[in-house]
């Protein structure tokens, strides 16, 4: 069974039809490609599936279970954590604190755990952080976890949103563009990172990406959106022969 | 400038050295510091006083003694009121007052017993949190029950600052930690005030406006702590009917709401006869005393800051900084800010029911407009998204309000001064984004260049 699994879902914003009729069938481990044009709705779809917009028809099923339509809270703790384009960090909290927050669904002290500083909050409070302190460590920014992420270069602030993209445990984790602005050699570290988490994970990822040449060495199937339809979906190898596709990034070749 | 100036290296060179001999002193030091003055002037305070030429014993640090010195100046070149220049003498003798009976003891008490105090912060910190707590709050309890015992004038002002400090951390809530701009904090606030009047005046009490004792009983009093949840959890059931409307807007919006709010609880005190119309409810009991405020408005800091600190409090930070992050990180944003609203609401509506009952009266017109800029002054001039911040606007503000009370107009122009002033070069407050940590706070201090 697929573990993400998207039927017919479309999207309108007003009269405007954003997205229309996509599909998907994502399998687990499975690192998926949306790539396209600028405004073609790649991001609109991300905000679909983790409940940011409702989608207007359509069916979204992670693990078999219907989510459409969820707050988008609960549809992140069922397990889909996601980075955002255009970093989407808490300015006045520190590193720590960020990936402390995506522990917040696991809580289960409660509120009065948290007005009357009960023993099981300090427990599940030092729980958190050591597992925080963890993924931060795994993703090479253990020192500057109490540092505030305003003061953080670039890179670290990408690392920052994916080690909290991770704290919420994800089945599927969706990247937005998570090169954007990056220097090649801070791509070629974000490139290794995703394959590490990809291998040592087993997590299944979805990336939207401007930049074919991570696409392409990445992924192992690619669908590509213009104007909220996919057009072609397949292999990096197909994709990249398809001739729509080429034609929706590179316009068609007129003679004169 | 050349380091052989010596009158430069002085003159810097005494507060870097003082600075640096008092980094070293814990909490516990200045307490111990603290203690010993109060001690002083209660011992010799009113010969002192007489002997320096003041008529009477300062009563705010003599703060007030300077500022009647400098009305009757004003008075003098605004009014041609007649001058008498023996005054003058005040200024000086106020701040020899204040030097003998205050500074000089605290300095050297913090400074001789920094050593002694410092071990033993460090070794009760090794225990269970909950000994130091007591062993400090206990010390300051002393300390101010000392202070406020020679005037009714300070047990008044303590009594109104202590209470203040809890409505400014409650606000602080929302407007700082969550960073929503509410404005109806004072409604909450006469929404605790009036209903657990109704409930101490009501059952204990003959009044007037609502009419014969239900119940009367020597042991009443020790169903004040009651009177205080039931207001707090009144202001909590009206905070609910503003957020319900109110969150489905932000920013701008949810302060006009709020502001209607607020007009909204005043007028509807102001018309319900039962409750005393625009007259109010008089004859509270006496329960609010110096103790009882003291450990209310302890445990109103204590689980605020519980909350803040804990995944469930940083929620409203995170909703603060981008919303949908926070959602979807799992943050279940509506619930933070929910309850962020009513527990702010809950606490304000304690200070409120504290406050009826230390005034003995209330009436809707001290829940207005005046009463939101006050509070609202507070917060801001103390820093959001802090327990010291909301400790140190509350206090400042409120001294400040008393000592400049002679300066009369001049004190609405002096204070809002120095809050333009503040959000000029510290817009987010003067002890912003501080996490408060009691270990921290109580523990022992190292000296700067010394290694732990």
């Amino acid at each position: 069974m697929a573990l993400l699994r998207v039927e017919h879902m479309t999207h309108y914003f007003g009269g405007l039809r954003a997205v229309s009729d996509y599909n998907l069938e994502m399998e687990p481990g499975q690192i998926l490609g949306l790539i396209g044009p600028n405004g073609a709705g790649k991001t609109t779809v991300f905000n679909l599936l983790t409940g940011i917009y409702k989608p207007s028809e359509g069916r979204i099923l992670l693990d078999g279970e219907e989510i459409t339509g969820l707050a988008p809270h609960r549809i992140a703790a069922r397990g889909l954590g996601r980075t955002f384009q255009n970093l989407c960090l808490w300015r006045h909290m520190t590193v720590l604190d960020h990936v402390r927050m995506a522990h917040y669904a696991k809580i289960s002290y409660g509120l009065m755990g948290a007005f009357f500083g009960t023993a099981k909050r300090y427990r599940q409070e030092a729980e958190i952080e050591r597992r925080s302190r963890d993924l931060l460590e795994q993703l090479g920014i253990g020192h500057l976890a109490d540092q505030g992420v305003l003061n953080l270069p670039y890179g670290a602030q990408r690392r920052v949103e994916m080690a909290r993209a991770l704290a919420v445990e994800p089945k599927v984790l969706f990247l937005d563009e998570p090169t954007v602005g990056m220097t090649p050699e801070e791509l070629e570290q974000m490139m290794d990172i995703i394959r590490q988490l990809h291998q040592r994970l087993g997590l299944a990822i979805f990336l939207i990406e401007h930049r074919l040449k991570m696409v392409m060495e990445l992924c192992h199937r690619i669908q590509t959106l213009v104007f909220g339809e996919v057009i072609a979906e397949g292999s990096p190898v197909e994709i990249q022969g398809n001739p729509q596709v080429i034609e929706a990034y590179l316009g068609k070749e007129t003679v004169e | 400038m050349s380091r052989t100036d010596p009158a430069v290296t002085v003159s810097r060179g005494l507060p870097v050295f003082m600075g640096r001999m008092l980094a070293g002193v814990p909490l516990l030091g200045w307490l111990l510091g603290f203690l010993v003055a109060v001690l002083i002037e209660q011992a010799v305070g009113e010969p002192l006083a007489q002997l320096v030429s003041l008529p009477k014993m300062p009563v705010l640090f003599g703060i007030l003694t300077v500022s009647k010195v400098i009305a009757a100046i004003i008075n003098t070149v605004f009014k041609d009121a007649a001058f008498d220049p023996a005054i003058l003498i005040h200024v000086p003798a106020a701040i020899a007052y204040l030097t003998v009976v205050y500074l000089a003891p605290i300095v050297v008490v913090a400074r001789i017993s920094a050593n002694i105090a410092n071990r033993a912060a460090g070794a009760m910190n090794r225990w269970n949190l909950l000994l130091p707590a007591i062993v400090h709050l206990g010390l300051m309890y002393v300390v101010l029950h000392i202070w406020a015992g020679m005037s009714d004038y300070r047990l008044i002002t303590l009594k109104i600052t202590l209470i203040a400090v809890l409505l400014t951390l409650s606000l602080n809530i929302i407007n700082g930690y969550m960073g929503e701009f509410s404005c109806s904090h004072p409604g909450f606030m006469a929404v605790g005030a009036y209903m657990s009047s109704l409930f101490t005046v009501g059952l204990f009490v003959d009044d007037r406006v609502l009419g014969n004792a239900l119940m009367a009983c020597s042991l009443d009093f020790l169903s004040f702590p009651l009177a205080l949840i039931f207001g707090g959890i009144c202001a909590s059931a009206a905070a609910l009917l503003v957020a319900i409307p109110s969150f489905k807007t932000r920013g701008d919006y949810l302060a006009i709401i709020s502001l209607a709010f607020l007009f909204i609880i005043k007028s509807l005190f102001e018309n319900l006869q039962a409750l005393g119309g625009s007259r109010g409810i008089a004859g509270q009991p006496d329960w609010a005393t110096l103790p009882v405020i003291f450990i209310v408005v302890g445990l109103g800091i204590w689980s605020i800051n519980n909350f803040v600190t804990s995944t469930f409090g940083k929620a409203l930070n995170a909703v603060r900084d981008d919303e949908l992050a926070a959602e979807a990180m799992t943050v279940n944003t509506r619930k933070a800010k929910m309850t962020a609203f009513l527990v702010g609401a809950f606490w304000a509506g304690v200070a409120g029911g504290l406050l009826a009952h230390v005034l003995r009266y209330i009436n809707p017109a001290m829940f207005g407009i005046q009463k939101l800029a006050e509070v609202l002054a507070m917060v801001y001039f103390g820093g959001l998204n802090s327990v010291y911040g909301s400790i140190v606007g509350a206090v400042s503000i409120g001294l400040l309000g008393e000592a400049l009370r002679p300066l009369e107009i001049l004190k609405w122009i002096i204070i809002p001064l120095l809050l333009i002033l503040v959000m000029i070069y510290r817009p987010t407050g003067l002890v912003a984004f501080r996490d408060f940590d009691l270990r921290e706070a109580m523990g022992p201090k190292t000296e700067p260049g010394q290694r732990k």
